[in-house]
């Protein structure tokens, strides 16, 4: 009895094995190259390495941040949120929570400096720790330096967050829907479970056209190619000094502020 | 061999009753949690990972300390571990099952879990966290298994066993060094960004995965009358003993480093422990009573005298258990997001959602090591003697 | 044979379980397929392929275009069929044309029993046109 079994298992898994070979050469088909024809926008900005310089001394008053963020938050859906859950991609602080390295553990700050409201975002570094630690390449940089999400992708596992030293992202703790006031029909929300953060508008990019909160701050916002030595960036940084958040961690910031 | 966990007294039938329905509300709470999003956590954008991922941390630790037995009996031959190893292995798969179910309910989307495997990421130490916990589980299942099924049969197990036994000891280390590693490559976190945090994470797993292996078997010794064997379970308190000592010795190394250097991103976590931060004061009395339990537990496990009576063997195992318990899972992964990224501090406390999920999880581990060592007791007191 | 009854009664209920659509849905109507609302001809009369082949591939298309769109940057596609050009964005191409989600997407997606998650973060169009 044992012996015919164990025949019988072989030849099941050999009959299984030879079933399969059909419909598996076939899936695995799909993975050679054919024809699929796509390419970029014709309008498309491009660039090596896309940064920004912000002028803080231009910034009096919250008053001047709330078109930024609201052209940011209400182009790209996202919801308004209250409290320790909230879903930010875009928002000001003080220079002491800003500037940690420079600031809390500075005495006797500037009155000026310290009493101005500073911008955040993501960092979009150079060597970013949260596209190192992502276990699905969900998040991931492009070539041309932007740090994206690819929220297809996104499992919610939150590694990217513990890894921000900066406190950029932002996770979707539930449907985000009901908090939105008004959509956006040119662009998704997100759904629960998924992690956002700022993405330097690369959808605008793709169209020719800046980011938002750069469009919306006439000129108080410097964008460009930081490789491009006569780019406006490049020219703001060369003719004035800027810090960048926590730079003795080695990530690279792309976001310079001019103090 | 499974058939072994189908015979049992009523206690048994009512502790395996019990589990299950404690299963049934964890399951419950998880449905609407799924329902809902992670919304019924108190994790927040600043502290964004929390009670699950504390016991993934804790339960990996427990999962390693299987080598603890394996080592002196397979690599060393003390044969006085014979009755014990299987024990550890068992009790290994319940902790990784546990680990994995951690991890799934942290996931803000579980189903999309496969992009893990759809889309490996050599770079991410969470790929290799994966990776290597499976891989782990599996290796514990196959000599298990296998080891259990000779020993039932009366013939020594075959030969093919031995590779893997060798194998499985740099996973058990590997496991909880890529865990550690999920914490010690952040750039970030200071309270995270030292060099012994693995080191840390091995000591810690060694006193508290076998403390709460020694704990297990003497409650088996007591409800089936099975016998482990005293000797062994001296050098298994004398293994505890060291482990447990080197354990906190590396936390004081921290302190120090912390403490004397004088930087502040070092101390604002230890900070929010021990005496709170910004008014936050949340951990403090969790944590001390982690600290005195802890030094309480060294002191009655030292002297050899104290160590074998066995009341206090089991109290000072008890505390042992809940001082690592605190430290390496609230402790360690809450006081390192608590003090956020902008020098603020943002409380957690974990939900009754959470609580009762991670309850329903800890009775599913439960209930594996329950039916696995009904069986390895019942398999063992059969076996033909050799 | 030992338990015959038991095995018998098993087998009839097995048998009836697995036979379950078939009697449970006899003298109902034969399945038709559903009626889509199809984009005014004003707009468009054909689609970015054919229609016979989006039938069929509409799925797989969509899967490519989001990682060309999202991970490649590439963001034009050249239509295979028409050589036409057109943005890939189910929100601003597929449904500037297809207009309504609930008279078109649901109708097939309901009576096949699959629910795409597109809809939880694209924003379907407003209905009641």
């Amino acid at each position: 009895m044992k012996q015919t079994r164990r025949n019988f298992l072989k030849m099941a898994g050999a009959a299984a094995a030879a079933a399969a070979v059909a419909p598996a050469s076939k899936a695995l088909a799909s993975y050679l190259p054919h024809y699929i024809h796509v390419e970029p926008n014709h309008d498309a900005l491009q660039a090596k390495r896309w940064g920004m310089v912000i002028d803080t001394r231009k910034f009096h008053g919250h008053e001047d941040f709330k078109p930024l963020i609201e052209a940011c938050h209400k182009y790209h859906n996202v919801p308004d949120i209250s409290g320790k859950k909230e879903i930010k991609w875009l928002w000001t602080d003080h220079f002491h929570a800003v500037f940690p390295s420079a600031g809390t553990h500075m005495e006797y700050l500037s009155h000026d400096v310290e009493e101005r409201e500073y911008l955040l975002m993501c960092n979009q570094c150079k060597n970013p720790p949260c596209v190192r630690v992502c276990p699905t390449k969900a998040t991931y940089q492009r070539e041309d330096g932007i740090v994206i999400m690819d929220m297809h992708r996104c499992i919610g596992c939150r590694f990217c967050m513990a890894a921000c030293p900066y406190g950029s992202r932002s996770f979707n703790f539930q449907d985000p829907r009901p908090f939105i006031a008004e959509q956006n029909t040119k662009y998704p929300t997100r759904m629960k479970g998924v992690v956002e953060k700022c993405n330097f508008c690369a959808e605008r990019l793709a169209e020719g056209l800046m980011p938002a909160c750069v469009e919306a701050s006439n000129g108080k916002l410097v964008f460009g190619d930081l490789e491009d030595p006569d780019s406006d960036v490049r020219h703001a940084l060369a003719e004035n000094f800027t810090i960048r958040r926590k730079p003795e961690l080695g990530t690279g910031p792309s976001v310079f502020y001019i103090i | 061999m499974l058939e072994k966990a189908l015979h049992g007294n009523k206690a048994y039938w009512t502790w395996i009753a019990f589990l299950l329905l404690l299963m049934g509300i964890g399951a419950a709470f998880y449905v609407n949690q799924f329902n809902k999003g992670l919304v019924v956590t108190d994790m927040s954008r600043d502290v964004s990972w929390g009670f699950y991922i504390a016991q993934l941390t804790y339960l990996v630790g427990v999962a390693a300390s299987g080598v603890m037995l394996v080592m002196p009996y397979y690599l060393h031959h003390y044969k006085k571990f014979g009755n014990m190893v299987i024990f550890g292995e068992f009790m290994a798969i319940g902790a990784i099952v546990m680990c994995l179910l951690f991890v799934v309910v942290d996931l803000g989307q579980p189903l999309r879990m496969l992009n893990l495997v759809l889309h490996p990421t050599p770079n991410s130490v969470l790929f290799w966290d994966a990776c290597v916990l499976n891989g782990y589980m599996f290796l514990n299942l196959v000599i298990g298994w296998t080891t259990l099924e000779a020993e039932k049969k009366g013939i020594p197990y075959p030969k093919w066993v031995m590779p893997l036994v060798y194998l499985s000891v740099p996973f058990a280390f590997s496991i909880h060094t890529v865990t550690a590693f999920l914490y010690a490559g952040i750039p970030g976190r200071h309270y995270w960004l030292t060099t012994i945090m693995a080191a840390r994470f091995l000591a810690s797993a060694f006193c508290s995965g076998p403390a709460i292996l020694l704990l297990l078997m003497l409650i088996v010794e007591k409800v089936s009358k099975f016998k482990f064997g005293e000797e062994a379970i001296q050098n298994l308190s004398r293994i505890i003993t060291y482990a447990m000592c080197i354990n906190v010795f590396f936390f004081g190394l921290e302190l120090f480093t912390g403490f004397y250097s004088g930087i502040p991103g070092h101390q604002h976590s230890i900070q929010y422990l021990f005496v709170g931060l910004e008014g936050h004061t949340e951990l403090v009395g969790a944590f001390w009573a982690a600290a005195v339990m802890a030094f309480l537990s060294i002191a009655l496990l030292v002297p050899p005298k104290l160590r074998k009576i066995r009341p206090v063997l089991i109290f000072a195992l008890i505390i042992l258990v809940a001082a690592t318990w605190i430290d390496k899972g609230m402790g360690l992964v809450v006081a390192g997001f608590v003090p956020n990224m902008f020098e603020g501090v943002t409380p957690y406390m974990p939900t009754a959602s959470e609580l009762l999920i991670s309850l329903g999880i800890y009775a599913l581990g439960a209930f594996i090591v329950t039916v696995l060592w009904k069986i390895g007791v019942t398999i063992k007191r059969e076996a033909p003697a050799h | 044979m030992h338990d015959g009854g038991k095995i018998l009664a098993g087998l009839i209920v097995f048998l009836g379980l697995m036979t379950f659509p078939f009697w449970y849905n006899v003298g109902s109507a034969a399945y038709k397929s559903p009626e889509l609302q199809l984009p005014p001809k004003s707009k468009a009369t054909k689609c970015v392929e054919s229609a016979e082949w989006m039938k069929g591939e509409h799925m797989q298309l969509l899967d490519h275009w989001r990682d060309y769109v999202v991970r490649d940057g590439n963001r034009v596609y050249t239509s295979r069929e028409y050589g036409s050009h057109f943005e890939m964005s189910l929100q601003k191409t597929c449904m500037e044309c297809h207009e309504t989600k609930e008279k078109f997407c649901d109708r097939c997606h309901n009576a096949a029993a699959v629910d795409p998650y597109c809809w939880d973060c694209h924003i379907a169009p407003k209905e009641g046109k």
